[in-house]
């Protein structure tokens, strides 16, 4: 193999990089990215970032990794230039540009993209966050103070709403679901999360429909299905995102919400493997077809479709983990979360919370808040698929 | 091959991804929000779980280097 694509500039992207090199691949290595910067890191363009940028800052440290690395490790950047199309007999990969980037192996890691919204559609002047450039109209947008309206209570509404609040801007948080972050934590945490929110003056109206919106002046007004008029200085709409195969569409390759893959991160193609939030694979553990849009995922597949790549395959079962940090709750998610599995609390006070998900009874999931030294012990049941009983009778007082 | 670990407290956010990869190698002061490295030169037989500590680190705060 002497010639290795990696389409993607973006974790994922980056962490095979990192492995193929450290693997002795010393062929070429070129790095195709849609964004014209070199690689940064997300999560913080919702917290700290975000907060620095309002306070009119530039974050300097958002880099994944500096220029000098892709020097040392020889890789030639193409960045600023989308990918547009994959020819996976002639083993090319289409720019928009036009020009053509030949290989041998293939590191498809295009990630997500924001998921398409008639809101934002209808109305022009809405924010969206995915980018660092996203993150700079916003920021400018919240300097200006006012009232910001949340549309999605999920993880970058409710990051948001927990950032912007604490700068002193009034937010409300509108969703059609009946608790914030339900899809991921299902009722009785969703709970908890808007407890938080609210004792911090976050208005949050879960459950409530938008009927109509309208932009008048500089402002939006939002009518509400249950008849309340709400007007917003600044409208974020974080309705989460979907895998980048767009591009992948005319190729031939296997898709279904994400790239649909091996255990081992192969794709359908020869020569290609894929890492990250575009990847759609059987995980052993849950018996089940997961997608991932997490940090750690991105790191930990990159490195692993990296091996494949260099003829090391072996299936990816990494207990799954992610975190959000809203307020003082540092809340940390491991294994799969579904709402249709049982919770256990096993330990509850004002402060922190740590619970279980199951099915079956064999522990599935779990979430700490603010509990880091419980974290090692919970990935460890999940990976023993152990007995939530068992969790359960060694609990302290689980009242 | 022998290597350490090298940790850089003032870089460390609270994350805890490296208590979660490598238990055996990472405390955790939840007074502080800061991860604690108690042991600078793990066995070999935990270079997996080092090399993972040091990756899943968001902060960058972490890193292996081998040792001659």
């Amino acid at each position: 193999m002497n010639r290795i694509v990696v389409v993607g500039g973006s974790l994922a992207g980056v962490s095979a990089i990192d492995e193929l090199r450290r693997r002795g691949y010393d062929g070429e290595l070129t790095l195709v990215g849609a964004e014209p910067g070199l690689p940064y890191d997300r999560p913080p363009l919702s917290k700290a970032a975000l907060t620095r940028l309002v306070e009119g800052e530039e974050p300097d440290d958002l880099l994944l990794r500096p220029a000098a690395w892709y020097d040392d490790r020889d890789v030639t950047l193409r960045l600023g230039v989308p990918a547009a199309g994959l020819d996976v007999a002639g083993r090319e990969v289409l720019l928009a540009s036009g020009d053509t980037v030949s290989y041998d192996g293939l590191v498809v890691a295009t990630g997500s993209i924001l998921r398409p919204s008639s809101i934002v559609d209808q109305l022009p002047s809405v924010h969206q966050l995915r980018t660092s450039s996203d993150a700079h109209g916003l920021a400018a947008a919240l300097r200006a103070g006012g009232h910001l309206v949340v549309v999605g209570a999920g993880f970058v509404g409710m990051e948001v709403a927990a950032t912007a609040v604490a700068l002193g801007v009034t937010v409300t948080v509108v969703d059609i679901a009946p608790v914030p972050m339900s899809r991921a934590f299902g009722p009785a945490l969703g709970s908890w999360f808007r407890r938080r929110h609210e004792d911090h003056g976050v208005r949050v109206l879960c459950p409530s429909g938008i009927a109509r919106t309208e932009e008048v002046g500089r402002r939006t007004v939002f009518d509400l299905a249950g008849g309340e008029r709400i007007v917003a200085d600044a409208v974020l709409v974080g309705i989460g995102t979907v895998p980048a195969i767009g591009w992948l569409e005319d190729s031939g390759l296997a898709l279904g919400d994400g790239i649909l893959c091996a255990p081992d991160l192969t794709t359908s193609a020869p020569g290609v493997v894929a890492a990250g939030d575009v990847v759609r694979w059987d995980h052993s553990l849950f018996g089940e077809s997961l997608r991932i849009e997490h940090w750690t995922n991105a790191v930990e597949q990159g490195g692993h479709a990296a091996a494949t790549l260099l003829g090391e395959p072996a299936a990816f079962d990494a207990v799954p983990m992610f975190w959000t940090d809203q307020y003082d709750a540092r809340v940390r998610c491991l294994g799969r979360l579904s709402p249709a599995d049982d919770v256990a609390v096993l330990t509850e006070t004002e402060r922190s919370v740590v619970a279980v998900t199951s099915r079956a009874g064999v522990v599935r999931g779990a979430v700490c808040i603010n509990a880091p030294r419980r974290l090692a012990a919970m990935r460890a049941a999940i990976a023993e698929q152990r007995q939530v009983e068992d969790l359960l009778s060694a609990a302290p007082a689980a009242s | 091959m022998a290597y350490q670990l090298l940790f850089e407290p003032g870089k460390c956010q609270g994350y805890a991804n490296c208590l979660i990869e490598a238990p055996e190698i990472w405390d955790f002061d939840e007074d502080e929000n800061r991860a604690v490295l108690r042991i600078v030169d793990p066995p070999d037989a935990l270079r997996a779980k080092a090399d993972a500590s040091a990756r899943c680190c968001p902060a960058q705060a972490i890193r292996v280097e081998e040792t001659p």
